[in-house]
């Protein structure tokens, strides 16, 4: 243990010299979260003012689909609304159907799903509210297989992209300074991940794997650390390149669960197959007319990737809904009066920055959470006998 | 979209990027970070030794000069032991000598003396007896000057010699 507090202290070190400066930028996000989404709001309400619900637009905010909106996927990347001005970032649409082949094309096509494009729309409402529809001649959804195979570069596609290509551009650069800076003390960014590549090395790898086999699986513990950390810290940024919520999808979960469950399923040794068909220590009438024990073993394998992918999802979405909910109240509050709604204001700030300072946290314990089960996982399928 | 339904499309270019961010982090990332924590750690570990080494290296060093400087001391004390016994020993030689020599010169003065003071006796003597001789000549002389008186005189000597015999 000793040898690692050095480090720990340098890395809580730096913290603390940020620390300031962290405070500052979190009482900025916080307003910037509450500028953004107060603005968003706006355009909703004029949008719904121009169309036919007048009057419902005016009483009724949608608390629904204004969370919705904010933790679920879109087709564009909505950036900030100045007046009446939507300013998104249009992302490519790649479409795929037995009647139109392949189509690719920029979603701006669409005008926020107000027009069709080339017999394809992006539904707002109703049963296929948020997907994009093929339509026929006439303009109505298709009657069978209405839904082309979709493999759009969505705002979370995006955002995961962006994300990579930051974890490549970083660790790569860290790499590099490994290279030049040989056997010398880290130096800046060098200096900031070391002590977290080094934790993930001797606090997760090595206790839970062991010494001998930890090597081969450290690429994919510490890939899957740092894209979960990344994209947890990215979606708490409120603008552009973040915001979008990436491990709060249950689909990325799914991902970073499945590469957990193919490792584990690749790597188990006999003995860990033989736990699992034929039990040690367990008494025979467990396994022989009902196989009770293979059964619960062999769900035992699934659970564990379920569990992994819904905590991570749960965990995130629920921070994001929580913000979110926040915010909301300021304008439930404003729909029913003025000044309730800049009561309501002060409260929500004030707790959504403790949101996001609890966010920091958990950006972080989440990430050490599903890469130190993963290991773990990892590590009771690769176990030699001991009995 | 439904909250827990998994997007098709989405895990698609999940599984991609992923893929490929694991693929592309493993092969130039992570083995060159870990090849070079390793290679200094090993550098560190390696430097300590070193560092151990040369310690014991000097802590040996400092004996062997201990040793030596006891040694060089020994023998100095020796030196001067010896030094001092050859010095006294020259000196008890010299004293000797001298003093022998002393001796000799005392005792060659000594029979420088006696000789001088035989010869100063003999000679003395010589000059006592010549003395005698011309004080008795001229006192023999002064009273022999009168005749009667030598005669009486030879009487009185013959008379002397004949009652002794």
């Amino acid at each position: 243990m000793k040898p690692r507090t050095p480090k720990l202290n340098n890395f809580m070190r730096n913290f603390l010299k940020v620390r300031r400066s962290i405070f500052i930028g979190l009482f900025l996000l916080a307003a910037i979260n509450l500028g953004s989404y107060q603005k968003v709001f706006a355009s909703t309400q004029e949008e719904k003012k121009d169309s036919t619900h007048q009057e419902v637009a005016k009483e009724k905010f949608n608390t629904v689909d204004f969370i919705f909106e904010h933790i679920g996927d879109s087709y564009e990347w909505h950036v900030v609304t100045i007046g009446h001005n939507h300013i998104s970032i249009p992302l490519p649409i790649i479409l795929y159907s037995e009647q139109k082949g392949l189509n690719i094309f920029l979603s701006s096509k669409f005008h926020h799903g107000a027009e069709s494009f080339k017999g394809f729309k992006w539904e707002r409402e109703g049963k296929y509210k948020g997907k994009i529809v093929e339509l026929n001649e006439r303009g109505e959804i298709l009657e069978e297989n209405p839904l082309p195979w979709n493999f759009s570069i969505t705002k979370l596609v995006l955002s995961i992209l962006i994300s990579s290509l930051l974890l490549c551009f970083i660790f790569i650069g860290i790499a590099r300074k490994y290279k030049t800076n040989i056997d010398k003390a880290p130096t800046g960014i060098q200096n900031f991940f070391e002590p977290i590549i080094l934790f993930v090395v001797n606090d997760i790898a090595i206790p839970s794997i062991g010494q001998k086999k930890y090597q081969k699986f450290l690429p994919f513990l510490l890939t899957v650390f740092f894209f979960i950390w990344f994209n947890n810290m990215l979606g708490l940024i409120p603008i552009f390149p973040g915001g979008a919520n990436v491990t709060g999808n249950i689909a990325v979960t799914m991902v970073l669960a499945l590469f957990t469950f193919v490792i584990v399923t690749i790597n188990g040794n006999k003995n860990y197959w033989s736990h699992i068909v034929n039990t040690p220590g367990v008494p025979w009438f467990l396994k022989l007319p009902i196989p009770i024990m293979f059964i619960v073993e062999f769900a035992g394998i699934l659970t564990k990737p379920i569990v992994l992918m819904v905590r991570l999802f749960a965990n995130i979405l629920a921070g994001h809904m929580v913000a979110i909910v926040f915010f909301s109240l300021i304008f439930i509050f404003g729909a029913i009066a003025v000044w309730a709604g800049y009561t309501i204001s002060i409260i929500s700030v004030s707790f959504s920055f403790f949101m996001t300072l609890l966010e920091l946290l958990v950006a972080l314990i989440q990430a050490y959470v599903f890469t130190l089960l993963s290991a773990i996982y990892i590590g009771m399928a690769t176990e030699e006998h001991h009995h | 979209m439904g909250l827990i339904t998994p997007d098709y499309g989405l895990l698609v270019w999940m599984l991609i990027s992923f893929g490929l961010v694991l693929f592309v982090l493993k092969k130039f990332a992570w083995k060159p970070i870990m090849q070079g924590l390793k290679s200094r750690e090993e550098s560190i570990s390696k430097s300590l030794k070193m560092a151990e080494e040369a310690r014991n290296e000097i802590k040996k060093l400092q004996v062997y000069n201990e040793e030596l400087a006891e040694k060089a001391r020994a023998e100095r004390e020796l030196a001067l032991k010896e030094a001092k016994s050859l010095r006294d020993k020259i000196v008890e030689e010299a004293k000797n000598q001298a003093q022998a020599e002393a001796q000799k010169i005392i005792d060659k003065s000594r029979l420088m003396i006696i000789q001088e003071k035989e010869n100063a006796q003999k000679e003395l003597a010589q000059m006592a007896s010549t003395l005698a001789l011309e004080i008795t000549e001229k006192v023999l002389r002064k009273q022999f000057a009168d005749k009667d008186k030598q005669i009486e005189y030879f009487k009185d000597l013959l008379k002397e010699v004949s009652s002794k015999n």
